[in-house]
């Protein structure tokens, strides 16, 4: 093993693997979530078609796409082998367990919360971002999306699912934020509140105006 | 009654260690690395010594029953380590750090030997320092110091109450670093039984592997016993539950004399036993004799409802306590010794006073500095140690006095060294508490973690040397010759016999017999009528346990009731012997106090005929010991006589 | 007071265990924890059984040999306390308390309650010290020392190496630990010349022991009886980073001295 390999494989390398790949996840989350937000201006999609283009066609864009694709596969695959090595490191369980206050539920069940999001980005990549780009490959033009979002978004066990997806972020991101700057070492006592504030802000805010969507076009608010 | 040589250096008593060091023999780097060393005890000396013989080259193996060496009880030290530094200024030196501890030892330890300790008590704070030792400092980087007992300057360096563990880590961190760099292999959770002697020179040990109680054996080209004290030999102690003499007993009965053994140090403020349940005795600083008030009530009737819960200690008026240390020694008051205000609590629980249901408590009492400074300045004072009491009792020592009584803290006695710290056998060493050194018969608060690395890093590096260059040539001796398969086929021997007893009683059982007899006899306060007593029901009580104990499980595998079985057969025999010590001592001095001899109710030292070091060789469990003696000359220093009042 | 227990009973490394039931009267509210196993231990071999073997020394909460992980948590209910220090009063009169060993793949069990902790010696022996001989020191007081950091190191250097971090870690991670003795040489002067070298080979020796990693939930922190702080951790990981991405020197596993 090179010494490369050797950090990044070394419990403290998968910390810096998560912690960096979840922090460049969070910043797409804020671009996706900005775009999407432009359904609000209620323009019939005319303002978030309009960045929807720019995002899908333009060549910086789709090349950092490149590297979102694989933020989220190693988000993915350490998220895996730390579940794995973290189960195996205590072959024999507890017969009885109580978690003290600091230790949150959401904080010990990343794994579980971090695969609810996976099933659901399989959903959610089926319904737009596949389609749409093979639509691309193949026809050489992109899909309605904005309608297809409303078509969808009709469906209220599809728009149940949505919000589900929504609510595992939201406790995803309560810990995920956080634990990212600790994991990397940045934890400093002038600092520390200012992160959880923003961390527990971000961990609210996004997910509701993602969850707001659905329930928006459901209710027809959104024409 | 041979005499012993001490061997101490001749020459003015400044220049005799570097007189030592400059003449003492070496070893050259090749030849240590074909020396092999065996290290008994993890605690700062045994540490300290192991560390410290790896990194000089000779190859080291190192021994402790617990399961790290960093578990030793030197970590539970609190408050500091003495050394004759002169940071703050204040006039102290080697000189006086020398004086302050033969004084504090009542004028019965070796000059020589103490001179050395204070001399490299600088050399320790360097040394721990340099390791990360996370002293206190003061606001511009330098280290702070605190006053303790028995000085007039501030000499004590400290790492807040946690002095010995933090001395520990960094003896433990050296130890764990020649572990690693492959000179010192370390043997966790191993007990020592019994030193392998050949042509009259200790050669080896046998230890019991505690997991799979097999018994190993060991080769040394020399073996260095720094194994702690005999406290437990009172059942209740301050000492850790595992801390026992069995090691130097062992030395003891191969022919290593045992120096001192009644010499005992009962420390004034512990928490008292409060039932039979209790496994072992918490100390509370010294120094919340500072603002605390030490009383009792006047009457026993009084004294009798307190305990029964009828009355509270607020009940009791001003005019019906007795504030008995400010009435006895009013120049001192309740900041008296260690020994004095101990026997003060002994003798008002006697006379039927005591204040705690078992009878054997008196009240330390803060209201007074509460009402002078204010709960706030109180409670910052004594900041660790009021939640503490309070988590163990019950109690909140702001709203209600708190509740002491003394217990055994440290044992003086120990195995009898020369000055280059060899027993009277050759190629046995003994090191720290284990040995009877330095402490004549009283030790000085923050000089036990003095000594102990004292030994370790600065002494036993440079005596050793003169003993194994003689050694060089002596190939290692195979484990099975005869000494060793002898030695082991007796430890079998016993093993087997203490485990197919299967009789009544438990090892606590007995274990706690022996306690009470101990302290009751041989404890804060000894008469002749009452040794010859203890050592009839000592005597007695062997006879029961090598008859009526009972352990259960088997020999191959882990079984801390037949560790503890072998401990406690042990003890039993020593603690005969520290009657016999105590009996033998016809004076009061220290930690030893004869009824008989008091002048107005203080220590009456007889120097004409005891200044001298009792050194006991063993013959047979059956029959007497031979005292050898060792005067104590004092060339330097003028005996003189402690007064308090 | 009277108490139903449910122990860990398990003969030695190669047996599996199980939980066993005794119950216990006569309990004074004021004993400790292990003075009750003690008196149960009493009474098992008065009846002619085997007593539960756990481990414990120093009883004043200092030395971190006892471990026991009582009801769900290490070293008890109690906060900030060895189990030494945990006192009957805590419970209620009739309980039913369970008592399990530590548990982690790094610390494999000896017998019932004693675990085989030897996994942080080796942590420790690959870089917890500042390599200085005996003698070759300076006067100490020729390295002055920020206070503050003093203080920081000290509280680091709190840890008793009993291992309720690694009981407590939902993943069995021994990162408090090693962050502590990291911590504490990092923030001192003594710790410079080797600081690198040092969180490198320790880290890699803590990987080697099969613990398991860290995922920032905290549980450490909230059961330390010597409340040793996350910051440690992080500045473990500033250290590591620090050190393999910037330092020259490399370090294989075993090699750290």
């Amino acid at each position: 093993m090179n010494w490369f390999t050797k950090i990044l494989t070394s419990s403290l390398g998968k910390k810096f693997v998560m912690a960096l790949t979840g922090l460049f996840l969070i910043s797409f989350l804020v671009i996706h979530c900005t775009i999407n937000a432009m359904i609000f201006f209620n323009d019939g999609g005319a303002t978030f078609t309009h960045w929807g283009h720019f995002m899908g066609t333009n060549t910086i864009i789709r090349t950092l796409e490149i590297g979102l694709i694989i933020g989220f596969l190693l988000h993915i695959y350490e998220g895996l082998l730390l579940w794995k090595q973290n189960r195996d490191a205590r072959p024999v369980k507890y017969s009885y367990v109580k978690h003290p206050e600091k230790s949150k539920w959401y904080s010990r069940s990343m794994g579980l919360l971090g695969t609810l999001i996976l099933l659901f980005l399989i959903m959610h990549t089926a319904h737009f971002w596949i389609p749409n780009r093979t639509h691309q490959f193949v026809e050489g033009e992109e899909l309605p999306l904005y309608q297809m979002m409303l078509d969808i978004f009709q469906n209220p066990l599809i728009v149940v699912l949505y919000l589900l997806g929504c609510f595992s972020l939201f406790w995803h991101l309560l810990h995920g934020f956080r634990s990212s700057f600790q994991s990397l070492g940045l934890n400093h006592v002038k600092y520390n509140k200012t992160i959880t504030f923003v961390g527990t802000a971000f961990s609210i805010v996004v997910p509701f105006i993602f969850a707001m969507m659905p329930i928006s076009i459901y209710f027809k608010w959104i024409q | 009654m041979a005499a012993l040589d001490s061997k101490i250096p001749t020459g003015p008593l400044a220049e005799k260690w570097s007189n030592y060091k400059e003449h003492a023999k070496l070893v050259n780097p090749a030849n240590k690395r074909k020396v092999e060393v065996i290290v008994v005890g993890t605690g700062l000396a045994g540490a300290s010594a192991a560390a410290t013989l790896a990194e000089l080259g000779y190859k080291v193996k190192a021994f402790c029953f617990q399961d790290s060496p960093r578990r030793a009880h030197s970590i539970a030290a609190q408050g500091g380590i003495n050394a004759a530094k002169n940071y703050k200024n204040d006039g102290d030196s080697v000189y006086r750090l020398f004086y302050d501890t033969i004084k504090g030892g009542d004028f019965r330890a070796r000059e020589a030997n103490v001179y050395r300790l204070a001399d490299v008590s600088r050399n320790i704070i360097d040394q721990c320092v340099a390791q990360g030792v996370p002293f206190a400092r003061e606001y511009g980087g330098l280290l702070d110091n605190r006053s303790f007992g028995g000085a007039q300057v501030s000499r004590t360096f400290y790492a807040r109450g946690q002095t010995g563990q933090q001395l520990l880590l960094g003896a433990y961190g050296a130890l764990e670093r020649q572990v690693g760099l492959g000179n010192v292999k370390m043997y966790n959770r191993h007990e020592m039984v019994e030193v392998v002697t050949i042509d009259g020179k200790a050669r080896g040990i046998i230890a019991r592997n505690l997991i799979t109680g097999k018994l190993e054996r060991y080769f040394g080209h020399a073996v260095i016993l720094a194994t702690g004290g005999y406290g437990n030999v009172f059942f209740l102690s301050t000492n850790a539950m595992g801390s026992n003499v069995t090691a130097a007993w062992k030395a003891h009965k191969k022919g290593a004399y045992f120096a001192n053994p009644c010499y005992t140090q009962i420390h004034p403020t512990c928490i008292p036993v409060t039932g039979d349940y209790q496994s072992k005795l918490t100390l509370m600083s010294e120094s919340l004799r500072n603002d605390g008030r030490v009383w009792v009530p006047k009457t026993r009737e009084d004294a009798k409802a307190i305990r029964e819960g009828k009355k509270k200690p607020e009940d009791i008026r001003e005019e019906d306590r007795d504030y008995y240390l400010e009435r006895k020694y009013p120049s001192y008051g309740n900041l008296c010794p260690r020994d004095i205000a101990s026997r003060a609590a002994k003798e008002a629980c006697d006379d039927g006073r005591g204040i705690v249901p078992s009878g054997f408590g008196v009240f330390l009492d803060f209201a007074d500095a509460i009402k002078r400074l204010g709960v706030d300045v109180v409670k910052a004072r004594y900041g660790e140690l009021f939640p503490m009491y309070q988590n163990i009792t019950n109690e909140d020592p702001l709203k209600t006095p708190m509740k002491i009584y003394p217990a055994v803290h440290y044992t003086m006695g120990g195995l009898w060294v020369d000055y280059e710290l060899m027993t009277s056998i050759k190629g046995l060493y003994c090191l720290g508490e284990a040995n009877f050194s330095d402490h004549g018969a009283n030790r000085l608060g923050a000089s036990a973690l003095m000594q102990g690395l004292a030994d370790g890093y600065f002494v036993i590096p440079y005596t050793i040397g003169n003993y194994l260059s003689g050694e060089i040539f002596t190939k290692p001796i195979a484990l099975d010759h005869p000494a060793f398969v002898e030695a082991e086929k007796e430890v079998q021997a016993r093993a087997e016999k203490l485990i197919s007893i299967k009789g009544k009683k438990t090892v606590d059982d007995l274990h706690k017999q022996l306690g009470k007899i101990m302290w009751e006899y041989c404890g804060m306060a000894r008469t002749a009528e009452g040794l010859t007593k203890a050592r009839k029901m000592i005597q007695d009580l062997r006879k029961e346990f090598w008859s009526n104990v009972n352990i259960p499980g088997s020999l191959n595998e882990f079984n801390p009731e037949f560790d503890k079985a072998g401990r406690v057969a042990d003890f039993i025999e020593l603690g005969e012997l520290m009657v016999v010590d105590a009996l033998n001592r016809n004076e009061s001095c220290g930690g030893h106090f004869r009824e008989e001899y008091q002048e107005e109710g203080e220590a009456k030292r007889d120097d004409e005929k005891y200044a001298y070091v009792a050194a006991w060789e063993h013959t047979s469990v059956d029959s007497d010991p031979v005292l050898h003696k060792e005067a104590l000359v004092y060339e330097n220093i003028e005996m003189q006589t402690r007064s308090y009042k | 007071m009277k108490f139903n227990l449910k122990v860990w009973r398990q003969k030695n490394a190669n047996t599996p265990g199980k939980l066993v039931d005794y119950s216990i009267d006569n309990v004074n509210a004021d004993m400790s924890f292990l003075e009750m196993i003690d008196i149960l231990n009493d009474n098992l071999v008065r009846k002619g059984e085997e007593p539960i073997a756990f481990d414990h020394d120093c009883r004043e909460g200092i030395c971190g040999m006892c471990s026991m992980y009582i009801n769900g948590r290490a070293h008890g209910p109690h906060h900030a306390a060895t189990t030494c220090q945990l006192y009957m009063r805590t419970f209620n009169d009739g309980d039913t308390i369970y008592v399990e060993p530590w548990r982690s793949k790094a610390f494999p069990i000896i017998k019932d309650l004693v675990t085989d902790r030897n996994a942080f010696d080796r942590i420790i022996a690959s870089g917890g010290f500042v390599s200085v001989n005996t003698g070759q020191a300076q006067d100490a007081n020729n390295l002055p020392v920020n206070k503050d950091d003093a203080e920081k190191a000290m509280d680091a250097a709190a840890c008793i190496g009993c291992g309720a971090c690694v009981a407590a870690c939902p993943n069995s991670s021994a990162m408090l630990f090693v962050s502590a003795k990291i911590s504490q040489l990092a923030l001192l002067p003594q710790g410079q010349p080797e600081r690198d070298r040092r969180a490198m080979s320790m880290v890699s020796q803590m990987d080697e022991e099969g613990f398991g990693n860290c995922t920032n939930i905290g549980a450490c922190e909230a059961e330390c009886p010597k409340e040793i702080k996350l910051t440690n951790i992080a500045r473990m990981n500033r250290d590591y980073f620090a050190a393999s991405f910037g330092s020259q020197e490399t370090v294989s596993t075993g090699e750290g001295h």
